[in-house]
């Protein structure tokens, strides 16, 4: 199965290899891997999904505490997160499709960020099933060429974690 | 306080505690090398950075201390990475400092300039490249800080050649804080309770202990727990000496080599206690039959260990000296008379197949060449073996009394460490008797260091065993090549004529009647003394369980051996 670690690193040349590096040696399987800015500016956060099916999760979480500027890690796999991905999506579309297009991609909360005669580039942002649901509606027209910037996830807060479920289920819905 | 980046390094080294380091100087780390002069360092100058490495991991194993290694960039840098990766595997407390090209000239491909942190990054638990002399200071404190902290191993610090000659304020951070570091947590005691409960009601326990019990200084916790709850006792190749041999609770090395009654006993044990060691490979065989009638409690250090390869039932981790002390008072006073007994039954089996027990027909073996040291030291000397067949026979026959009696690399396997290792050893420990044990192959791999035994004027005492072959190789290649013999017949020089180039008295024996004397004679002379063993060529370590056989199916000992010879 896949997991979601999230780790809390020192913000340090090389560390992204050091994570790297360990998942290789270890043969540990990176489905996704982001690493980004914190509200600390000497840390960086990291989101990991890795395929589990070889190592136990515990394993990969107790390999990566032990890299020096890894300075917290927790699996949030069966903890309630807020996941993003971020897609951009190059799709055929001809003149005359654009509306419809723009249609489809409202129903994810994506837009069409950018147009030219025979394609257009569009941009979604949501849980890993939302962005896949939205892909999977594309593909027909023909998907020119795609970016995804893997999952990021964070921890929900105990009282604000209603609105957004809303939100999603709502999303959901409308896949 | 003004100091250039040269002296930070030593300033930092002595406030470490370091009074003896090992290396090999060169242009990037020459101002370091300079500025050495000033301070109250023993430097001791390798023939081979492998061999300061080596050293330096010697040392440490030796004392407990940190071991230090200098070395040049470039192939300064890259000789150094067996020893480093021995130093790993085997989590050695070691700081290894190398020089680097000017800052400037970073990832230019200049002379001698080669991605030292990238290159080490794998085999080190650790490392950083200093190219600010600000940071210098701060990074050294914390390179010693994780060298030695919780499960401990190498830390290497690249040190740029302009941030050595730059000058800048001293500051010497007393404590500095690592939000990545994390200390042994305490044993629960929740967990305490179940793994005392577990043996309490165990019928056939057993202790497994390992390298852990020695690098916390658990030894004599360990046999006041086995005493109390009357649990035999097998070790790991590296947790040798952590249990008295003469014990009677002790059942000797366990594993691929391991005594038959050690092995014989996990397989038939109802519980064991696995105190600081991993269940290597080399020590579980097959693992889907491996103590498959066991209850397993795991005490580690390093919670990246439990469970890794061997589920257990109850993990406790944390360092094992407080584990131990906190499982003593809530563990009963017990006896197992049942299990003793099925215990001694395999003891006397496998004592009269023991190569000893046979008769020789005059040929000169190793294990009693191995047999003979013990007695002459009394099993009190340092023994520093390298690898292969003469590691494993004196794993067996070398009946270590005391932790830090055994020096060797389990982990890695690196031929060549005895000699380097044995330096190391003896630096840390001027008053002990050290041996090195080595075959011919290792023994070649590393002897340019015989001169580094005559330029610091150490008494080693040096046992080469010399079967004309890569021995354990070719041993594979017996049992499962159809003995053929590819690259493992080895040539050697006259390792007495040898060590007399070096002005260390060596001689050359051939026939069992000859060793207690050759020994006696090695053990009297002031300064080194070599001693070439001529043993028989094809002998075997036994038992011997196949890479990922079960750990019940040894090959044994014919005992139409004896026959043979007889015949």
């Amino acid at each position: 199965m896949r997991h979601t670690l999230v780790a809390r690193v020192q913000d340090q040349p090389g560390v992204l290899n050091r994570v790297a590096s360990l998942f290789r040696r270890r043969a540990f399987n990176i489905e996704s891997l982001t690493v980004g800015g914190s509200e600390s500016p000497d840390f960086s956060r990291m989101t990991i999904v890795v395929d589990t099916a070889r190592v136990p999760a515990r394993i990969v979480e107790e390999s990566l505490r032990k890299l020096i500027p890894v300075a917290e890690v927790s699996d949030v796999t069966h903890l309630p997160t807020v996941e993003r991905d971020l897609a951009l999506i190059r799709v055929r579309c001809a003149a005359g499709q654009r509306s419809e297009l723009n249609e489809l991609a409202q129903i994810f909360r994506g837009r069409i960020v950018d147009v030219a005669t025979d394609s257009v580039v569009v941009e979604v942002t949501g849980d890993l099933e939302k962005v896949d649901g939205l892909l999977d509606l594309l593909r027909p027209r023909g998907i020119l060429e795609m970016v995804r910037t893997g999952k990021v996830a964070m921890l929900r807060g105990v009282a604000t974690a209603d609105a957004d479920a809303d939100r999603e289920a709502t999303a959901k819905q409308g896949a | 306080m003004k100091l250039t980046g040269a002296q930070m390094l030593w300033e930092c080294l002595v406030r470490e505690g370091v009074s003896t380091v090992f290396g090999y100087p060169g242009g990037a780390i020459l101002p370091a090398y300079d500025a050495m002069l000033e301070y109250p360092i023993r430097h001791v100058l390798s023939r081979h950075e492998q061999g300061a490495a080596h050293m330096a991991d010697g040392y440490a194993r030796a004392s407990g201390k940190v071991g230090v290694a200098v070395a040049t960039s470039g192939p300064g840098a890259t000789n150094l990475t067996t020893g480093i990766a021995t130093a790993m595997l085997d989590s050695s407390p070691t700081v290894f400092i190398t020089g680097q090209v000017p800052s400037a000239l970073l990832g230019t491909d200049a002379f001698q300039e080669v991605d030292v942190t990238g290159i080490t990054l794998p085999i080190t638990k650790h490392n950083a490249l200093v190219t600010d002399v600000r940071q210098l200071a701060r990074t050294l404190r914390e390179a010693f800080l994780i060298a030695r902290s919780g499960r401990p191993g190498p830390v290497l610090v690249d040190v740029c050649k302009d941030v050595q000659q730059a000058t800048a304020d001293f500051e010497w951070p007393e404590t500095v804080e690592l939000p990545g570091l994390h200390e042994p947590r305490a044993p629960r005691t929740a967990d305490l309770a179940r793994a005392a409960e577990l043996l309490s009601r165990a019928e056939r326990p057993l202790i497994l202990a390992g390298h852990g019990v020695v690098k916390s200084g658990a030894a004599e916790l360990l046999r006041v727990l086995a005493e109390k709850t009357d649990t035999p006792v097998a070790l790991t190749l590296l947790g040798l000496g952590a249990f008295p041999a003469s014990h009677p609770l002790c059942l000797g090395m366990m594993g691929m080599h391991g005594h038959a009654p050690a092995n014989h006993a996990i397989q038939r044990a109802d519980l064991l206690l696995a105190f600081g060691m991993r269940f290597d490979d080399r020590v579980t065989g097959n693992l889907k039959t491996y103590a498959a009638a066991a209850k397993k409690v795991h005490v580690e250090i390093d919670p990246s260990e439990v469970a890794k390869n061997v589920p257990v039932d109850v993990a406790i981790v944390a360092d094992l000296r407080a584990a131990l002390a906190g499982l003593l008072p809530v563990t009963a006073q017990q006896q197992h008379p049942g299990w003793r007994t099925e215990i001694e039954g395999w003891r006397q089996e496998t004592q009269a197949r023991d190569i000893l027990q046979q008769p020789d027909a005059g040929r000169l073996l190793a294990p009693h060449v191995i047999h003979d040291l013990w007695r002459a030291t009394g099993g009190e000397a340092v023994v520093v073996t390298d690898v292969g067949q003469h590691q494993m026979w004196e794993a067996q026959y070398y009946r270590h009394e005391r932790p830090r009696t055994l020096i060797t690399s389990g982990g890695l396997g690196t031929m060549g460490f005895a000699l380097p290792a044995a330096i190391g050893a003896k630096l840390a420990r001027p008053e002990a008797e050290v041996w090195v044990v080595a075959g011919d192959g290792g023994f070649q791999m590393t002897q340019c260091e015989l001169a580094t035994v005559q330029q610091e004027k150490l008494p080693l005492k040096i046992a080469v065993i010399n079967n004309g072959y890569l021995g354990m190789v070719r041993q594979w290649q017996e049992l499962f090549y159809q003995k053929r013999y590819a690259a493992t017949p080895l040539l050697s020089p006259d390792f007495a004529i040898l060590a007399g180039a070096y002005d260390i008295a060596g001689t050359r024996v051939s026939k069992r009647e000859q060793v207690a004397g050759a020994l006696a004679e090695a053990r009297r002379v002031q300064g080194p003394a070599l001693i070439e063993f001529q043993v028989e060529a094809e002998e075997k370590v036994y038992p011997m369980v196949p890479a990922g056989a079960d750990l019940h199916a040894m090959i044994r000992r014919p005992t139409e051996a004896a026959v043979e010879v007889r015949a």
